[in-house]
């Protein structure tokens, strides 16, 4: 019934504004076309002033409201510099817009039609257009100057005491790899994948680099506060995007083709609760790259904390090595009472 | 479907008729030689647009359909299901559905309505009437490209109907979510029919293209020198001349896919486990497919610019009564876009992993761009400052585009500046840039272009205290929508999320979602306010009653009121001038096809 009534409005609406058009092209036929014509004139004209006006405090009223809502000071050292970058970029271009949005509408508004006036013939002039060619010129060398010096920052070499971790990306959730004490990720191939023989990640259980190889999931990825981390980034089936909104990283996941990218975390999760006064505040990986019908919620999270936090949380983890291959299993050896033995370890026997 | 029908105004007026008589080309035509499988490129334009505004219709259909999701997440609209079944069961949008919204409305808009609708419209009915010719180069291929552009458009449109649904993949399409049907519904039937509608898509536009350069490059009257020509033209001619270029690439892309989804080729698969399945394909690149698909893309949003750059030039110099600032920087800033289009397609890519370096190039390349369209800007406003200027619709239209298309530009600095672009790559900064930009902005440019050239094509003139009501909401609207927008791009909020309640991060932006799904109701309710006021107009619109209504120079007014096939009775007037002599000695406007003076003063 609520619809019903909307559409009765709509339509009713228009055709009230429709007669009133129609009607207003008679009027202006039997007042003299050229006196009707002056005077919507004037009013565009200043409808277009009113427009600038009411715009440009838009423009404030629009930044005063939302300038609190976009995440805050950035939380790792990449994004101070993509920040900076922003706050360069936003104070040249906005310079910019000031100037010719001011020029469009009060020029319009200014030589609006007019019978004392006659245009101006000026087809060209070449110091002008000189002028405004070399002006943004110089302008975007600037720009282009600190964007690559930055951006080779960002994406140049990890630090040599950057930790490494895998994150693998599949619909619609994220999954992990730490290398282990060997700090060297095992071999995988894809087709070795087999959620049943708790080998998700298609590890190779010949390559001894595997055998520390520290796999999560369900869980969040931990990252130490301070300590540059190079991700591993792939993709199990469709493109997916490692987002990283408070880190301002990104990264596609890609299948078939590892990416790479690090960055150090500046602020554990609790200085973050802390900063942000939201007890539930936790960084988010965001899946940017649509994939699929669950991309909405493709979310993983992360906790920054100190390596003796992250320590203490490795070492509570076992190997997939060890879940995969139980009779490699010390701690299961000694008991061999089936009953404790993981599901899909019996399913390898 | 026979839109092409509903363009029948001459046989409504009587003194229309007779002219036919006169024209050099006379033949017997019946109502399909004349109407449907016309060869003159001005009803072929005609039935551009209105196919062209019936994609529009549904385009902008869809978009406020996934607006109310975006903006009422937890709302249930029951009159949805009523229309869309399981698509919307219990009265909400599901994430099939979603997707595959947002995929045929950028595909629609993009291609059907900016591309075919724009350039196919406007090229068709001016490149003849602007430069002097009777018809395009072959008149023929220029009616298949109008039936090649129809069959598109039917695929397409029946893709819509079949159970697994249109092609959802998001409009480009990245494989492997498009190539395989195990990872999303509308990857099945629907993508198919999407990439057979995209091949027969590149045939029209190649046809039309082709006729258009050749066209331009031979067929001028005599005295239209190259730089005599109208800047509608000159934009019409690099539009073209990219749209050869570059659309073959995207067919050579869209063939891959085909071969990859249907005959077992490993083109762009590679490692892949797709729920539980081990795929066998190995040694191809997910990347290549980007790298094909925006050679083309980049391209893409110029072949849409660039036309309503063209009519905005043009437009901007009527109405002010002066001559287009600086014409030979102008044309120059359309040649440097051209070239520059086609050395920055990775600059969509920086986040791929793409090399560094590579992409250091790409975002010096990128931000050249910035000299050329600062130029055109720059000159748009020197063309209004001491001019005398009118504001019909189609003024105002254009100096919105001027308007929309600095705000827009702007943006794209922060863009293609691949440091800032880590982090807003695939946000809603990205969605609030390209819709202002090459959205919203080239939507303006045809707008003005069908306000201003309204008479031409049908005789009448279109109902302005409409026009500008259109204008004025449509302008407060496009700003309201898309400005705020950006600041959630800002937040990092990605692109395509149909329900942000399970993220901390992005969850508060829920009122200014509502505000903007309004929004988009209004002008969307408005767009259909001008589209009824277009079919109105054919046929009961005011009249026009002389040749010359906006006191123009260029030649499309030195025709009848409705001029039949051939344009011109008689002989095809010859140019003494530029175009645009406006305000020159003293006199208002001075037409191309007057002798030059004695007296005259040189500029």
């Amino acid at each position: 019934m609520q619809t019903f009534f909307i559409v009765a409005i709509l339509v009713l609406g228009f055709l009230i504004t429709f007669q009133i058009a129609k009607a207003s092209e008679y009027v202006a036929v039997l007042r003299g076309e050229e006196k009707a014509r002056k005077q919507t004139n004037r009013i565009n004209a200043f409808m277009l002033l009113m427009f600038l006006i009411i715009g440009l405090i838009g423009v404030y009223y629009c930044n005063e409201k939302l300038k609190g809502k976009i995440l805050g000071t950035p939380a790792s050292d990449h994004g101070v510099l993509i920040d900076r970058m922003l706050y360069i970029t936003l104070a040249i271009t906005f310079v910019v817009f000031i100037i010719t949005q001011v020029a469009l509408f009060w020029f319009s508004f200014k030589y609006q039609h007019s019978d004392k006036r006659k245009a101006y013939y000026y087809p060209h002039n070449n110091k002008l257009e000189l002028i405004w060619t070399v002006v943004p010129a110089i302008a975007l060398t600037v720009l282009v100057g600190f964007g690559i010096f930055y951006w080779f920052k960002i994406t140049g070499k990890a630090p040599k005491n950057a930790m490494e971790v895998e994150v693998i990306g599949s619909q619609f959730k994220w999954e992990y790899r730490y290398p282990g004490k060997d700090k060297i990720f095992g071999k995988k191939y894809y087709k070795k994948t087999d959620e049943a023989k708790a080998n998700p990640l298609g590890q190779l259980w010949d390559d001894p680099a595997n055998h520390d190889d520290i796999y999560i999931a369900g869980d969040a990825l931990h990252l130490v506060v301070n300590k540059p981390v190079r991700m591993i980034i792939n993709a199990k089936d469709v493109i997916h995007d490692v987002g990283l909104a408070h880190f301002r990283m990104k990264m596609d996941a890609v299948p078939g083709t590892p990416t790479t990218m690090w960055f150090t975390p500046t602020k554990t999760t609790k200085q973050m609760i802390e900063e942000t006064g939201n007890p539930d505040f936790v960084y988010e990986i965001s899946c940017d790259q649509m994939c699929g019908k669950g991309h909405t919620g493709m979310r993983g999270t992360i906790i920054v904390e100190t390596q003796e936090e992250l320590d203490a949380w490795l070492a509570g983890k076992k190997p997939q090595y060890l879940a995969a291959n139980p009779d490699k299993d010390p701690s299961v050896k000694k008991d061999t009472t089936a009953a404790v033995k993981p599901v899909a370890a019996v399913m390898n026997q | 479907m026979s839109e092409a029908m509903n363009v029948y105004p001459e046989v409504t007026t009587s003194h229309a008729v007779h002219h036919d008589e006169h024209h050099v080309h006379h033949h017997k035509e019946t109502f399909i030689t004349k109407y449907i499988f016309s060869q003159d490129h001005k009803t072929i334009g005609k039935q551009f647009l209105i196919t062209g505004i019936i994609w529009a219709i549904i385009g902008g259909l869809f978009s406020v359909l996934f607006r109310l999701q975006l903006g009422y997440p937890d709302q249930t609209f029951p009159i949805l299901e009523t229309f869309f079944g399981k698509w919307a069961r219990g009265g909400q949008i599901q994430p099939e559905f979603y997707y595959a919204l947002i995929t045929i409305h950028g595909t629609v808009l993009v291609f059907f309505v900016l591309t075919a609708g724009l350039s196919g419209t406007f090229a068709n009915i001016l490149i003849p009437l602007q430069i002097g010719a009777r018809d395009m180069a072959s008149p023929f291929l220029n009616m298949l490209s109008y039936w090649f552009f129809f069959m598109a458009s039917v695929v397409m449109f029946s893709s819509l109907f079949i159970t697994t649904g249109p092609a959802s993949g998001g409009w480009t399409v990245y494989p492997p979510l498009s190539a395989l049907g195990q990872a999303l519904e509308g990857s099945k039937l629907g993508m198919d029919l999407w990439l057979i509608s995209m091949a027969l898509f590149v045939v029209s536009s190649l046809l039309g293209g082709l006729n258009y350069i050749s066209t331009i490059l031979n067929m001028r009257t005599k005295g239209m020198s190259m730089t005599r020509m109208p800047l509608t033209i000159w934009a019409m001619f690099f539009t073209a001349v990219l749209g050869v270029l570059s659309f073959p690439v995207l067919l050579s892309g869209a063939i891959l896919l085909l071969f990859d989804r249907n005959l077992g080729t490993s083109f762009y698969l590679s490692d892949i486990v797709v729920n539980g399945e081990i795929l066998p394909n190995e040694g191809g690149s997910a990347i290549l497919f980007q790298h094909l698909f925006w050679f083309l893309g980049h391209p893409e949003v110029y072949i849409i610019l660039l036309p309503a750059m063209g009519m905005v030039s043009e437009i901007l110099s009527v109405n002010s009564r002066k001559p287009i600032f600086g014409y030979m920087a102008m044309l120059g800033s359309l040649f440097a876009i051209c070239i520059l289009a086609f050395l920055v397609w990775a600059h969509h890519m920086f986040v791929t992993g793409l090399n560094p370096f590579l992409g250091s190039i790409f975002v010096l390349l990128t931000l050249l761009i910035a000299v050329p369209s600062a130029i055109k800007v720059f000159n748009w406003l020197t063309t209004l400052w001491r001019g005398n200027i009118r504001f019909t619709p189609a003024t105002l239209f254009a100096i919105g585009f001027v308007s929309l298309f600095i705000s827009g530009g702007l943006t794209g600095i922060f863009l293609g500046n691949s440091t800032i672009d880590i982090h807003l790559h695939d946000t809603m900064f990205v969605v609030a840039h390209f819709h202002i930009v090459m959205g919203v902005a080239s939507m303006f440019g045809m707008f003005a272009g069908v306000y201003h050239w309204f008479p031409k094509m049908f005789g009448r003139y279109l109902n302005s205290t409409l026009g500008y009501i259109h204008f004025w909401v449509t302008m407060v609207g496009a700003y309201l929508i898309f400005w705020p927008m950006h600041y959630q791009g800002l937040a990092g909020m990605p692109r395509r999320y149909l329900d942000k309640s399970s993220w901390v991060s992005f969850t508060q932006f829920g009122e200014l979602d509502k505000m903007i799904t309004i929004v988009s109701i209004i002008v969307f309710a408005v767009q259909l306010m001008f589209v009824f006021n277009f079919f109105y107009s054919i046929f009961k619109g005011r009249k026009v009653t002389t040749t010359n209504p906006w006191g123009a120079n260029t030649l499309e007014w030195t025709t009848p009121i409705r001029p039949g096939h051939g344009n011109w009775e008689g002989e095809i007037p010859e140019v003494h001038r530029w175009a645009y002599d406006y305000g020159k000695d003293g006199r208002e406007f001075i037409p191309q096809t007057e002798p030059i003076g004695e007296n005259e003063s040189k500029h």
